[in-house]
């Protein structure tokens, strides 16, 4: 199986010789798997070199002229470096574009905390209007970005990761979807954390949800699940910084006592490196650890 | 929004009836309450008429046609003399100019594009504008537009951004030849520019030259000097800025 990012490069190669409106704009990273849509297209891909501020600067300018700008790097330097630029010349110029990072939370381990960004989605939930993607698997991937190629002049960020599910689902509809229905409570897992929420709750009586889209937030899912549980009891498992949907969660059930348990990337560097699944438990994201704080949480 | 300044505006003209240069300061005072202006609020004034009178092929009528020439005010503070400019020109009533900062006003101390007729981009906040004016060349060229100048218009303490340095390196590499900056330099960055600004340019593969700024036939011929292959950069010297602490 092809990892996320070679879908992404070939994908986006077939839509940029589809779609005379898409542009790609890159800053030195992922160069390589675009060399022949480079080839074909000069001027609508772009490589800015190793420029993040003007990489979002120059989609923002694309998007000026009526192009849809796709730009990609590493998550830390596509959201978090330039994330002034994402506010103003994208939100604050009433225009669109389609982010794509790699990186994920920790997709490089032994690159240190310099190429993490557990915090990429609590950040953009500071801006208004950003769609937000979170495959689990490269056939999901694919989906999710032609969707967002797509998409008109919406703002949506693509978060693609070396951590995938064994496989894919039927996402890109208008919300969760639900694998499992049981009475203690709901876990709603986020993209590459399904194959580990699965396996955490093998023989529990819980609701499992599965999330790509995790913005908008489908609430209705959500409270519909908890409606038909015992109790409003919610756990959400994500990819990224602990609890960075919790408030959406607290929302979508306002109306209802309820207890919300937001499972993530702790906020903690761990100065560690290693592998991915090292990570993974570390921040208690491997099945044995989710399992403990599930149960801890809604009731063995 | 749409420019309905001819129909709805005492006090807009038409082509017929121009609000000429001498007529600014008026204008300004609209904003200022004040018809005598310092030369931190006019600095930008002698170019962006110069631009907008004889250079830009953008006008009311074409203010959304897709192959008008852009300007783009990255230097957002300060904007009396663009506003005054824009409505000497008819892209919006000059009776919108008293209202200048107020809650229900479309001109703000900075500039919104989704509230200003003409302006290209909202600004503010320094260092956006030349990024965003080399994807707007950028994009003008994909689809096939070769006509069409970008301008840009910043300020020499602007230029402290990094922002700036990533990509007027990058266009000058990319040979964005309809790619054009103003540089309005009133000696306001705090540690200067040791070599001069236009050096910055030249050294980036760009066409740059420095005129005086409030000299109205000089600035014109800057303006139109040809730069076949390379992007262009306009010094435009002014009085210098009384320092400001914030």
């Amino acid at each position: 199986m092809d990892t996320m990012r070679e879908r992404f490069a070939a994908v986006t190669s077939r839509l940029l010789d589809e779609d005379p409106r898409l542009a790609l704009v890159l800053a030195d990273i992922g160069v390589a798997g675009f060399a022949d849509a480079a080839r074909r297209h000069p001027e609508r891909v772009v490589n800015v070199g190793i420029r993040e501020q003007l990489l979002i600067g120059v989609g923002g300018g694309l998007a000026l002229t009526g192009l849809r700008p796709v730009m990609h790097t590493f998550a830390s330097f596509l959201v978090e470096r330039p994330f002034e630029q994402l506010k103003l010349d994208f939100g604050h110029q009433g225009t669109g574009g389609v982010l794509v990072s790699a990186g994920a939370s920790y997709d490089w381990p032994s690159g240190g905390f310099t190429h993490m960004a557990p915090g990429d989605v609590a950040l953009l939930d500071t801006l208004d209007g950003w769609t937000v993607q979170v495959p689990g698997h490269p056939d999901e991937a694919e989906t999710l970005l032609r969707q967002a190629a797509a998409a008109g002049d919406d703002k949506v960020y693509v978060r693609l990761s070396v951590q995938v599910n064994g496989a894919p689902r039927p996402v890109g509809g208008d919300g969760f979807l639900t694998l499992r229905q049981g009475r203690r409570g709901v876990v709603a897992a986020v993209g590459p954390m399904l194959d580990n929420v699965l396996a955490a709750t093998e023989g529990l009586d819980v609701t499992v949800l599965y999330a790509t889209t995790v913005r908008p937030f489908d609430a209705r899912t959500l409270r519909a699940a908890a409606g038909a549980a015992d109790a409003a009891d919610v756990v959400l498992v994500e990819p990224y910084l602990a609890g960075t949907s919790t408030r959406f969660a607290n929302d979508a059930l306002a109306d209802r006592p309820h207890r919300v348990l937001g499972l993530g990337v702790g906020r903690r560097e761990l100065r560690r490196y290693g592998q991915l699944d090292e990570h993974l438990a570390g921040h208690g994201l491997d099945p044995q650890g989710l399992r403990a704080r599930i149960t801890g949480f809604l009731g063995g | 929004m749409t420019n309905t300044a001819t129909d709805t505006a005492p006090e807009a003209r038409t082509g017929e009836d121009p609000i000429g240069f001498g007529e600014l300061p008026r204008l300004m005072g609209l904003m200022t309450g004040d018809e005598k202006h310092g030369p931190a609020a006019t600095s930008t004034l002698d170019a962006l008429w110069v631009l907008y009178d004889r250079v830009l092929r953008v006008s009311p009528a074409t203010a959304t046609d897709p192959g008008r020439d852009r300007f783009l005010l990255s230097k957002g503070h300060g904007p009396m003399a663009y506003y005054a400019v824009l409505a000497a020109k008819g892209f919006f009533p000059v009776d919108w100019l008293p209202g200048f900062g107020a809650y229900d006003s479309p001109l703000g101390h900075h500039p919104d594009r989704e509230l200003v007729p003409g302006a290209e981009i909202g600004s503010g906040s320094l260092g956006h504008g030349l990024p965003l004016a080399v994807g707007t060349a950028l994009g003008l060229r994909a689809q096939g537009r070769p006509d069409p100048a970008v301008w840009v218009l910043i300020g020499d303490a602007e230029l402290d951004e990094g922002s700036n340095h990533e990509a007027l390196a990058f266009a000058g590499a990319a040979g964005l030849d309809r790619l054009h900056t103003l540089v309005i330099d009133n000696s306001s960055a705090t540690h200067g520019w040791h070599g001069g600004i236009a050096s910055r340019f030249e050294a980036a593969g760009w066409s740059a030259t420095t005129v005086d700024g409030r000299d109205h036939r000089a600035l014109h011929e800057a303006f139109s000097a040809p730069h076949p292959g390379r992007p262009h950069a306009v010094v435009a010297r002014v009085e210098p800025k009384e320092k400001q602490v914030f």
